[in-house]
């Protein structure tokens, strides 16, 4: 018995560029043919350029190992789950794998409402794998674990949506498979489901079967993985240790924030409308690279786009290690529909900047028509240093910088009984 | 334990192998639609009956009393154009059906593997159980004209199994075109529509001049259809075996190029979905 049960071999993912874009929208026969018609007649344009979303990623899992899978958007982890899930298939290279697979962003796939639950436990079941036998077998465990026992011949459509999630979990976690799957997708369920999740999780690992985690979570990759591969731009870059792997993730999140944004390829969007690039101003107009807490900050974003770009929204959120800490959008800010030229900037000001010493991202995103056009994760970093928010010299408790926003605030004491003592001039006065 | 190995060309090399593993899946897809379809409306089952039987009474007013086409024999015009209903029906049932069947199971495509000739060859099962439903009328209606027929019928699952093999050869193209293209679904209903008026459901295919017959028999319901008269009506329908061949090989050609097609389209699904 070899000591792996999952082995990767220089796999790799070719996309056409035509193919990426199809992947956002859908072609109609009318578009193919007037294309067809221009190649026709215009046989100039640039031909179909090649995409690798994954290329030479090879590493094997060892059986009861639990792997986290990170990288930005884009990187490839989830071309990679793809493929080790046959959704599609690689260009190059192979996967070996020893035993079943089963994830859980497949939860719930295939319920249909009208069918009663014992339906759907059976049409789930058969669909994530499991023969008819099998669910005859486990159908009882299944029912007792989701707890819908009494609605188990009532249609799906007239279960809570907390029900419905329940009795597809119930599905999945007898699935028993060798192999465990989780995608970040789950992040989509409210925060007891993703307790239950990860809670599942570490049962499955602490059975000895082999979990694949795929997080930004870096949080909850720390706490349940021992091994962590990098994914940047479809190649692995780093592979070992968790806290390792995570701490190189971090430090190339910065480097990254600090390139160029049209040369940024791990951006989604139609790209109709496109960042160019982010500059950071002070009070004075000054570009800067670290500010204060509590003074102005001026976030110039440039974009660029083929036309005016009419009712659009533009927003930037800023956020730290897989969290956002606050988002600004211009919707919040006007009621008015808001046009911009073809090509320009527009300006987001904050008056105080609520954040205390670290280092964050500012992630743009554009919309227009209610059509995403750009959004860059991590597009540029912003240093903060400790100013003076609050006017008293000081912003947070010890040991809490960076992990919170400011927040003007002020507390208030209730006025203290005379109890007679004779001396206390000073009290009462505080809140004067 | 079983390895499992994911390369390229892979999924090519063990494709029939992977539609047998799946076989459960087919069945319970086949079966969950059903479910719903006759689940969610009352009239499910009444629909199957209700929609060839009200075609059959218009097409045997216009064609046979207004038109006044001639019969086969002595056989009653209703039962000559309920013998071709029954086919056409299921043949566009299928073919609509399993054209759309991809986009409407577009959540599963794009979340696990199972071979995708499942899905629309399983709408054509589906569609095969109203076709049965639909069949018992025609007893009904052969019992009300006391027209019985005679050993040919032992052929008709022959038949069956050639609109099927139809059904399944244009239903795989037309699903594989709906995914790529997604304002082909506008054109399926048209072809629904059209095949209807140019397949002899409402008429005798013995109307048709001889020296076109032959081209005529190109469109493969042209076999099916003469072959389901020729089974049910005695015989009083002759058989034109030069047509009926010329619609299987047709037929053969649109199961082995429509799977051709759908297979080299399928690689593409899960990114394209």
């Amino acid at each position: 018995m070899p000591d792996w049960i999952i082995r990767i071999e220089g796999l790799g993912k070719r996309y056409r560029v035509s193919d990426v874009r199809e992947r956002n929208r859908y072609v109609t026969l009318r578009e193919a043919a007037v294309d067809w018609l221009k190649q026709l007649f215009l046989p100039s344009r640039a031909a179909m350029e090649d995409f690798w979303a994954l290329r030479d990623v090879s590493f094997d899992v060892a059986q009861g190992e639990t792997v986290a899978i990170i990288g930005r958007n884009g990187a490839g982890k989830s071309t990679l789950l793809r493929i080790l899930s046959r959704i599609t298939e690689p260009t190059e290279g192979r996967v070996r794998l020893k035993g079943r697979v089963s994830s859980l962003l497949e939860v719930g796939t295939g319920f249909h409402p009208e069918l009663t639950g014992r339906e759907n436990i059976y049409l789930n079941g058969t669909i994530l794998g499991m023969t008819k036998q099998e669910i005859d077998r486990k159908f009882d465990a299944i029912v007792a674990f989701s707890g819908v026992e009494k609605f188990v011949d009532t249609p799906v459509k007239r279960f809570s949506s907390g029900m419905q999630v329940r009795l597809a979990f119930a599905v999945a976690a007898h699935l028993e498979p060798e192999i465990l799957i989780v995608d970040e997708v789950l992040a989509v369920g409210d925060a007891a489901f993703q307790k239950k999740c990860l809670g599942k999780m570490q049962d499955v690992a602490a059975e000895g079967r082999t979990v694949l985690f795929v997080s930004h979570d870096l949080a909850a990759v720390e706490k349940l993985c021992s091994r962590a591969i990098l994914l940047e731009a479809g190649r692995s870059v780093a592979d070992g240790p968790t806290s390792r792997t995570v701490a190189q993730y971090q430090s190339n999140l910065l480097q990254v924030a600090a390139s160029d944004l049209t040369a940024r390829h791990d951006r989604q969007g139609e790209g109709f409308a496109r960042f160019t690039g982010i500059q950071l101003f002070d009070e004075d107009g000054r570009e800067q690279s670290v500010f204060l807490s509590g003074k102005p900050l001026r976030i110039r974003l440039h974009y660029r786009a083929g036309a005016p770009l009419m009712n659009s929204r533009v927003s930037v959120s800023v956020n730290g290690w897989g969290k956002v800490y606050f988002l600004a959008s211009t919707e919040l800010h006007s009621h008015e529909a808001l046009n911009l030229a073809p090509e320009g900037f527009i300006d987001c000001v904050v008056d105080q900047l609520p954040l205390s010493l670290g280092a964050y991202y500012l992630s743009p995103y554009l919309e227009v028509n209610g059509i995403m056009q750009d959004w860059i994760e991590s597009a540029s970093i912003l240093q903060v240093e400790d100013g003076n928010f609050y006017g008293t010299g000081k912003d947070y408790p010890m040991g809490w910088e960076g992990k919170t926003v400011l927040v003007k605030h002020r507390w208030e004491v209730p006025r203290q009984p005379d109890r007679g003592v004779p001396d206390c001039h000073a009290a009462g006065r505080v809140n004067g | 334990m079983d390895e499992l190995v994911i390369e390229p060309g892979r999924v090519e090399s063990q494709y029939w192998k992977d539609v047998w593993r799946y076989r459960q899946l087919f069945y319970f897809l086949a079966w969950r639609d059903l479910l719903v379809r006759y689940k969610q409306t009352v009239i499910g089952v009444a629909w199957a009956v209700l929609r060839p039987l009200l075609t059959m009474i218009v097409f045997t007013v216009v064609f046979g009393k207004i038109a006044k086409l001639p019969t086969e024999g002595n056989a009653p015009y209703a039962i000559l154009v309920y013998a071709a209903m029954l086919p056409w029906q299921f043949f566009a049932t299928s073919v609509t059906e399993s054209s759309n069947s991809l986009i409407l199971n577009a959540n599963l495509v794009s979340k696990i593997y199972f071979p995708r000739l499942i899905v629309p060859a399983g709408s054509v099962i589906t569609s095969l159980v109203d076709f049965l439903i639909s069949f018992t009328i025609l007893v009904g209606i052969m019992a009300w004209y006391r027209y019985w027929p005679d050993w040919r019928v032992m052929f008709l699952p022959l038949f069956i199994a050639l609109a099927c093999a139809a059904a399944i050869g244009v239903g795989l193209w037309l699903c594989a075109l709906n995914v790529e293209y997604r304002d082909f679904r506008y054109v399926v209903p048209f072809i629904a529509q059209f095949g209807l008026y140019v397949s002899p459901v409402g008429f005798s295919s013995s109307v048709i001049p001889p020296k076109w017959r032959l081209l005529y028999s190109l469109n493969p319901m042209v076999g099916v259809i003469d072959g389901f008269r020729w089974a049910l009506l005695r015989g009083q329908a002759p058989m034109y075996w030069a047509g009926l061949l010329a619609s299987a090989a047709v037929t053969a050609a649109l199961c082995l190029s429509g799977t051709g097609y759908f297979r080299k389209m399928e690689r593409t699904f899960a990114d394209v979905i």
